[in-house]
């Protein structure tokens, strides 16, 4: 059967010879795009986090042939070595990682994260479900689907805050629009 | 997993009457699949079939099987008319899952039982006849009410609960037509065919979730587990309270991670209904919720965790309001 992805802005078809190849392994081996990582492949890790139609999934718990004509940003559409995403500079700042197995989904994980809250969503820590504030427990919470094996949370909430002060002021800039695109598409 | 049919449905009677299995979020179904505790020879895609809006319904909602979780908990209506709901999905799984599973999926989500997920183990649910792992084995996570001889597992859900407190209604088409189903009664009691999850019948399939009018009152949802997040409860409340003059009404409370169903329990809301909140009122509720309970061995501390967890929610949502 054959599956049309847009991934990272490239329309691509695939040739798949049988539907239990999840997203995640349609990205990794038949599309060569090995930045997202395969932790658990249950749902349990977040390291595999993908932006499908604007929104953050685990690409581990779906079946590519589900995709048929949808758009995917992976962590290689989030910024490159020459052109890094303000997350990804934050990350190194901050040195947001130990063995950087888990970076990729808690990137992916918070670009998305950010235009969430943009969007008014609340957290079960909104208490009144209104719109949030980005405190580091906001954070915390809505990045406890990226579990870090080597514990660096402090360093990725100081990234993700760094980074946030610096997309939230420019409304529309990276990554906050390309996200606001692939939604509307 | 094992090999199967992929089919993508246009509309929802191509996914009604079919002996094919409804695929959503593919959350846990696919979970379960990679395990081959679930084996299905075809899935039918339902994510292209509409049903994914929430309107209303007269002074409640509608909310489509397809509606994804993260979106029913943001929703502007149900944030500011049904709290509880928005509460009690934030309360679950992950961001990244809950803009994946589906309010239909979510219903239908299996038990978290580690002997249901290893084949190597005995289970009555995933192979009938086979016996229980659970009872006299590890079953820390496992029911205190209602449980039977055959199955003592729990339903793992949240959104459930709330919607159970909330007299939500399950609606469902199968080839014989339409029917309502409370969401008191969705999920049942494993019996000695624990097998069975729920009441939908087989090639029937949830179309939507109807909200009655709002209640009104406080709404709160506390769920006590092992981390703060990313965790199922073992223990989880769901509680609406309305004061006036100083006296509880529209009391409604579901419980979570204690029974094969949210557990519902009318004789301790109107224990509550029409009093002044004390703590003593809460504790005599709390021994109507608890009337029967019984402990495995490891889910003992659910008993005394469950009648603290409803005090001290009790004691929240009563607390300065008049
Ligand atoms: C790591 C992890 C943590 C989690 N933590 C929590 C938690 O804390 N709280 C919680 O509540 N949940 C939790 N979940 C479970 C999650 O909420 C469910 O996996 C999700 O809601 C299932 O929805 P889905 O659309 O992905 O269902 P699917 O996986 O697509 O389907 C699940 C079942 O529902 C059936 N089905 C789907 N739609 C319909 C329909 N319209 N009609 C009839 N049958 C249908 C399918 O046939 C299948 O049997 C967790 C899951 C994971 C993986
Ligand atoms: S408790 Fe139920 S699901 Fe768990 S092993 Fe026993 S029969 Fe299976
Ligand atoms: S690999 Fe997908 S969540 Fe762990
Ligand atoms: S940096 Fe090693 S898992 Fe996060």
């Amino acid at each position: 059967m054959d599956v049309t992805l847009t991934v990272n802005g490239a329309q691509q078809t695939l040739q798949l010879d049988d539907p239990r190849v999840s997203l995640l392994d349609a990205l990794r081996q038949r599309l060569d795009l090995t930045g997202t990582k395969k932790g658990c492949d249950h749902g349990q890790c977040g390291a595999c986090t993908v932006i499908v139609n604007g929104r953050r999934i685990n690409s581990c718990l779906t079946l590519a042939v589900m995709h048929d004509g949808d758009e995917i940003t992976t962590i290689e559409g989030i910024g490159t070595p020459d052109n890094l995403a303000p997350l990804q500079r934050a990350f190194i700042k901050h040195d947001g990682f130990q063995c950087g197995y888990c970076t990729p989904g808690q990137i992916v994980s918070a670009t998305a994260m950010l235009e969430e809250l943009r969007q008014g969503w609340p957290s079960q820590l909104t208490g009144d479900l209104g719109a949030a504030d980005l405190t580091d427990e906001e954070i915390r919470e809505r990045m406890s689907g990226n579990i870090c094996r080597c514990s660096c949370y402090p360093n990725i909430v100081d990234a993700i805050r760094d980074a946030a002060g610096e997309t939230g002021s420019q409304a529309g800039g990276q990554p906050g629009a390309r996200l606001a695109a692939e939604g509307a598409a | 997993m094992r090999q199967f049919d992929y089919s993508r449905a246009a509309s929802p009677a191509d996914a009604i009457g079919t002996d094919a299995r409804i695929i959503a979020g593919g959350t846990n179904l696919l979970d379960l699949m990679k395990l081959q505790v679930e084996t299905p020879d075809r899935l039918i895609d339902v994510n292209h079939v509409g049903l994914d809006r929430i309107e209303r319904d007269g002074d409640g909602v509608r909310i489509g099987a397809l509606v994804r979780n993260a979106d029913c908990a943001a929703d502007e209506t149900v944030r500011r008319d049904w709290p509880l709901l928005s509460h009690a999905i934030l309360a679950g799984a992950s961001p990244q899952l809950r803009n994946r599973a589906s309010t239909g999926g979510n219903l239908m989500q299996r038990t978290r039982c580690y002997y249901f997920y290893d084949l190597d183990a005995p289970c009555n649910k995933r192979e009938p006849g086979s016996g229980c792992g659970a009872i006299g084995g590890i079953n820390r996570i496992h029911a205190i009410l209602g449980a039977s001889e055959s199955c003592i597992a729990t339903y793992p859900g949240d959104m459930a609960v709330a919607m159970s407190a909330l007299d939500a209604v399950v609606e469902v088409e199968g080839p014989n037509g339409r029917r309502d189903i409370p969401a008191t009664e969705f999920h049942r009691l494993p019996g000695d065919t624990p097998e069975r999850d729920n009441t939908l019948e087989p090639g029937e399939m949830i179309l939507s979730v109807r909200l009655p009018a709002p209640l009104g009152g406080r709404h709160i949802y506390r769920k006590v587990r092992d981390r703060r997040s990313y965790a199922f409860a073992l223990v989880s409340v769901a509680a609406v309270v309305a004061m006036d003059g100083g006296r509880m009404s529209n009391v409604r409370l579901a419980f979570g991670g204690v029974a094969h169903k949210p557990w519902r329990v009318p004789e301790a809301e109107a224990l509550l209904e029409g009093q002044a909140p004390a703590p003593d009122l809460f504790d005599r509720a709390a021994e109507a919720v608890l009337d029967g309970a019984r402990g495995q061995g490891h889910n003992d501390f659910k008993i005394p965790l469950l009648r603290r967890t409803l005090s001290a929610v009790l004691a929240e949502a009563t607390e300065g309001a008049e």
